[in-house]
Parts: structure tokens; sequence; C-alpha cells
């Protein structure tokens, strides 16, 4: 498969809310306001993209080396807390006014499935390093497209008069659903 | 709080899936038989409950500053142990399951119970506290999976229940049906607490 239909795969085909549902969480806490939503996304972007580097130079270098690939998790999981505490101190120092946007999702980028899911996916897939760098680029993107789409659709929703019960996270989820119908249509993208 | 009630508040008043609603990617993706459902739901159980224990063994040594990756690696050992148990046991399931066994340390729920009751409370309570929470996860797990699975295949466990003639409806299985399930189940969850109230 080369580097551009990867890209588009990871990117819109096999998105990575509507058909991997990794990152659901923040997918639907911050994405009741779009500018809100990007700063997530892009705050994502940068940490999945420098994470999936990081991941897999130590997988390949020390942890294949020394076998200690059961480890990865543990591994994994702490790089990708290190790198969050980084983002977000050189977010509160260089763009307050998104960190205080972003508030208490930052932190939780750490506990966000969707990166950890990306560097896991990385080592499955056997991908080479360029292949995983299209590829964590590719589904953030996607991320990110998903995220900032979706805070147009509820912002909309917020206003229509539902059943008391459906508001809320349900109405979300079932919006998201006839989102990922949507989406569905690109699989038959032949690549 | 007695025992009872904090294991009763997991299964019900705060389940963790269809009232919290934190740990949504694992029920959203691998719920599409009630086989996968059962299997992350007792994964879930297991490493809940385990990392329940430890923390709240280690509560009074670990210092506040450093509590949030102290807990991670604890869950993420946690994990592991599960992972590699389930490679050499339930091979056929752990293939279906894939990614998010691993993923089950990123899993919100299991990390708010650490911080929000095991770091606080005693060895006991915390056990109760992970049980109950991690039977309310499998609980929303088995509810969901078992309706993909009727809606979308017309078995249950692989059996079939709806006769031949029954069309499967394909979006249940697939990534739409999960989300709209979800959503209308939430719904339904809350509808009737709702009228509980009143």
């Amino acid at each position: 498969m080369d580097l551009v239909s990867l890209f588009i795969t990871s990117f819109i085909v096999n998105n990575i809310i509507f058909m991997q549902f990794l990152g659901a969480c923040p997918f639907l806490g911050v994405s009741k306001k779009i500018d809100t939503a990007a700063g997530m996304g892009i705050a994502v972007i940068f940490v999945i993209t420098l994470a999936s580097i990081i991941t897999f130079i130590i997988y390949h270098t020390i942890l294949v080396t020394f076998e200690l690939e059961y480890l990865q998790t543990i591994v994994f999981i702490l790089i990708i807390a290190a790198l969050v505490q980084f983002v977000e101190m050189f977010l509160k120092k260089s763009a307050p006014g998104l960190y205080q946007a972003l508030g208490i999702f930052l932190p939780l980028i750490t506990t966000n499935c969707a990166v950890l899911g990306v560097a896991i996916n990385n080592i499955i897939y056997e991908y080479e390093f360029i292949e995983s760098l299209v590829y964590s680029v590719g589904t953030s993107a996607g991320f990110l497209l998903a995220i900032v789409l979706f805070a147009g659709v509820r912002d909309k929703v917020d206003y229509a008069d539902l059943p008391d019960s459906l508001k809320g996270s349900a109405i979300s989820l079932i919006t998201a659903g006839l989102m990922s119908v949507a989406f569905l249509g690109f699989s038959g993208l032949q690549l | 709080m007695n025992k009872l009630q904090i294991f009763n508040n997991g299964v019900t008043k705060e389940n963790p899936i269809l009232v919290q609603q934190v740990g949504m990617c694992a029920t959203l993706a691998i719920t599409t038989s009630l086989l996968n459902g059962i299997g992350m739901g007792v994964a879930v159980i297991a490493v809940l409950t385990g990392s329940n224990i430890v923390i709240s063994l280690l509560r009074k040594f670990i210092p506040d500053e450093v509590r949030i990756p102290a807990f991670i690696i604890v869950i993420a050992a946690f994990t592991t142990i599960i992972d590699l148990l389930m490679h050499a046991y339930t091979f056929e399931l752990y293939k279906a399951l894939g990614v998010f066994i691993p993923l089950i340390v990123v899993n919100c729920i299991i990390l708010a119970r650490a911080e929000a009751f095991a770091s606080k409370n005693s060895l006991s309570d915390s056990i109760i506290d992970g049980l109950g929470m991690g039977v309310g996860y499998l609980v929303a797990m088995i509810l969901l999976s078992s309706i993909r699975e009727i809606l979308g295949n017309g078995t249950i466990l692989g059996f079939r229940i709806l006769p031949e003639a029954y069309e499967p409806m394909m979006m249940a299985v697939q990534p739409p049906g999960a989300f709209i399930l979800l959503g209308l189940l939430i719904g339904i969850v809350n509808y009737v607490s709702r009228s509980k109230k009143a």
C-alpha cells in the first residue's frame, strides 16, 4: 500500500472515531463548541504524532533488543503521560487562552485511547517508520475532522425539541451514529 | 455507606457506562457479539478490582503529587497481566478483542475509581467498589452486545434464536449500530430512572 492511500484510509475510510471507536470519551465530552473542539483536535494531532515517533523508536531500539516486548503497555503509557505533561506546560506558557479552554481535557489526553491505540496499532500492523508516521498523522487528522464536524452538528442539536430522556449524551451518540453511516459510505472506496 | 450500598451504587446508580458514560471506546467497539462483551467485561472486572486493591493498600504511601502516574503504573501492570493471561488461555477471544485489551489501561473508569474511591477508602470497601463498578460495566456490556448480536446476526452466543427467515440487520453489528443502539439504551435508562423518581 503506498503512502497516499494509507493516509486517506486512516484519515477517512477507517476514521478513528466513526469506524474504530478510539477516543470516544473526549469526542463526546469536548465537542460542544467548534473552537474548543478544534483546539482539542490540534492538541491530539500533536500528541499522537510525537507519541508515535517516540514509542516507535523506543519499541524497536530498546524493547525488541532486550526482548521486553511484553512491557509495551506500561512503557507506552508512561511515555504518553510524560509527553502530555510537556504539552500542557508548553500550552500554559505560550497559549494561555487555549489552555483555559481545554481545561480538564488536556490531562485527559493521557487517558485518550486514541493516543495509546495508535501507538499500539503501529506495532500490531508492523509498519515501517515512515508508514507509522503517515498512519499517525492521518488518524489524528481524522480525529480533528470528526470532532469539528460533530461540534458543528451538536450546536444545532442543542436547540432541537427532544424528548427529555434523550437529551444529553443519548442524542449525541445517536447523532454520532448517523454521521458514522455517512463515513460507512467511504468504505466502498477502492484505493 | 454499607457494603451492599457500595456494590449497588456501581451496578445501578452510578453504572459506569449507562449513567456515568465513561470508557465508551471499548463498549462501542467490541460489543458485536455477546461472547466478546462478556470477555471484555470480565477482563475489566479483574483489572478494576486488582488495581483498587493495590491502590487502597498503597494509599498512605503514595505522595499526593505523583499519585496519578503511580495509579497508571498499577493499572498498566494489571492490564499487562490480563493481556498475557488471555493470550495464553483464551486465544480466540484475545484475537477478537485485539487492541482493546491493552487499551483497558486508558479506560477512564479504572483511573476514576482509583482517584475517587480506592485512594480514600479502606481495603474491603475498595474491593466491593471495584467489583460493583466492574459488574455494572459487565451488565451494560451484556445488554448492548446481546441486542447487537440478536439484531445483527439473529443469534445469541452463536445459537440461532430468531428463525432462518429473519434478515439480519447488518447495521447493528457495524459501527453506526453501536452508536445508535447505545444512545437508545441510555435514553431508555434515563426514561426509567426519571419515571422512578417521579
